[in-house]
């Protein structure tokens, strides 16, 4: 390890992908192609070793996450060991599954958060892109329960071509249904968002008006209502800071175990990710090639390397640069200064809003895997 | 509209899902609440300690000038000037 290495503390928070199964088909989820069955899935006592192992590593905040996580008929016992240990505890919810007794069982054991995952404010949108009749309405079934069981509660927005118009109604409705916090998040184009992407990236218009009705209701809300942005990077000057920096912040853990620095690393090719069934969660974060290789600054190429902003932006996503230029350790090319930015703006020209979805599915997952290259250049 | 400034009278509580808590392996304090993670130094981790929704700004202010034997008025600014950053980022409500 260099010495900027070695100044690194802990991770803060451990994301634990529980499960790839879910009841919805959103054409933009974050979970790899190639999705892991059921089988393949950590078990109870493993979980439970490896949050003992975050309570004494130092980690704050665990997520649960997926797929969806109330899929795992052991969600309780597994929130209430984190919650024992005083890990604060988050779920990252479809809230379809969400009824009056998982709420009740989850709040039980020790619950500090829910965040609860709406595909629009429309409800045809959403049954639609979630592939789910009635999800909306039980989407807002379920907020409503977390609310008056007064727990906190955040909505999650996706945006994307067809819903980015609705942005007031979702801060209308974050505050109709008692939320504390609401995301207003720009699809992130790995994965199957990026075999989307062309039917769902907005226009530059109706994002930089999303980004005003953002701004504008941020103060106007202070204090009561928090609003978190996420832009895509299809428009963007630099690059956002992926993950906080790879490897700075943050272990993902999938449904089977591989540590990832990030949700979408087992992307990259030529990694060998570590399981946490073989290595404690401090021997992964300070020993394993796949953390050390992109930690800090010196992995980077020019313009990075030079750059003032190396420690803000960290040189931007290791995901996207591969995804689009086929090498891992280029500059990400949402950057304007990096040698391959022209790709941002020829995926912008591919836009084509009335395409069918591709949805995500294991029955889709053949199916993708052969299309994958196709939006790379 | 922002909400109306941290005054003496308040009663401070801290938000829903946010708590206070001793970190044992980097021996600091600090806030835990979603998606989020507030360090405390020294200071600002003597106020949060009195604030229980039952105290005023003005019953804090009495207890720290007992403790720290310094001038109430710049205690009280400094008391309402951090309460009212944490209120304004909707972690505490005063």
């Amino acid at each position: 390890m260099t010495p900027k290495d070695a100044a690194i503390g802990p991770p803060m928070s451990v994301m634990f992908e529980l499960t790839h199964r879910c009841p919805l088909q959103c054409p933009y989820c974050s979970n790899p192609l190639e999705l892991e069955r059921a089988s393949a899935e950590l078990e109870t006592h493993t979980l439970v070793r490896v949050l003992d192992e975050c309570a004494s590593f130092g980690v704050l905040q665990v997520h649960f996450s997926g797929g969806e996580p109330l899929s795992r008929s052991d969600l309780p016992e597994i929130v209430a060991h984190a919650h024992g240990r005083g890990l604060y505890t988050n779920i990252d919810t479809s809230g379809v599954m969400l009824d009056d007794t998982a709420l009740a069982a989850l709040q039980q054991a020790g619950i500090d958060h829910l965040q609860i995952s709406f595909q629009d404010v429309d409800e045809a949108g959403c049954n639609r892109v979630a592939n789910f009749p009635n999800a909306f309405q039980l989407k807002l079934a379920a907020a409503r329960r977390v609310s008056a069981a007064g727990l906190p509660l955040t909505l999650n927005f996706v945006v994307y071509h067809d819903n980015i118009a609705r942005v007031p109604q979702m801060i209308e409705l974050g505050l109709e249904l008692g939320a504390q916090r609401i995301e207003i998040a720009n699809v992130q184009y790995y994965g199957w968002g990026l075999i989307n992407r062309s039917r769902l990236l907005p226009t530059r218009e109706e994002l930089q008006h999303a980004t005003a009705t953002v701004e504008a209701a941020r103060v106007r809300l202070k204090g009561r209502l928090r609003i978190d942005y996420v832009v895509p990077d299809y428009y963007a000057q630099r690059p956002k800071a992926c993950m906080g920096g790879w490897a700075q912040r943050l272990i993902n853990i999938s449904p089977s175990g591989k540590a990832l620095p990030c949700h979408a690393a087992e992307t990259l090719p030529g990694f060998t990710f570590w399981n946490v069934r073989d290595h404690s969660l401090e021997d992964i974060w300070y020993h394993s090639e796949a953390f050390l290789r992109f930690r800090g600054t010196a992995w980077m190429p020019e313009p990075c390397r030079s750059c003032e902003r190396r420690e803000i932006d960290w040189g931007g996503c290791r995901c996207q640069a591969f995804a689009l230029t086929g090498d891992a350790a280029r500059t990400d090319p949402a950057c304007v200064l990096a040698p391959d930015h022209a790709v941002m703006q020829a995926a912008v020209a591919e836009m084509d809003g009335t395409q069918p979805f591709v949805y995500r599915g294991f029955h889709n997952v053949e199916k993708v895997l052969k299309l994958k290259n196709l939006p790379t250049v | 509209m922002t909400p109306s400034a941290v005054t003496e009278a308040a009663v401070p509580r801290l938000g829903v899902g946010v708590r206070l808590h001793h970190d044992a392996v980097r021996d600091t304090w600090g806030l835990l609440a979603p998606e989020r993670l507030f360090k405390l130094d020294a200071q600002a981790t003597e106020i949060m300690k009195l604030v229980d929704g039952q105290r005023s700004v003005a019953g804090i202010v009495d207890s720290l000038v007992v403790r720290y034997h310094a001038p109430r008025d710049v205690i009280a600014r400094d008391v309402c000037a951090m309460l009212q950053g944490l209120a304004d980022k909707n972690v505490v409500h005063a």
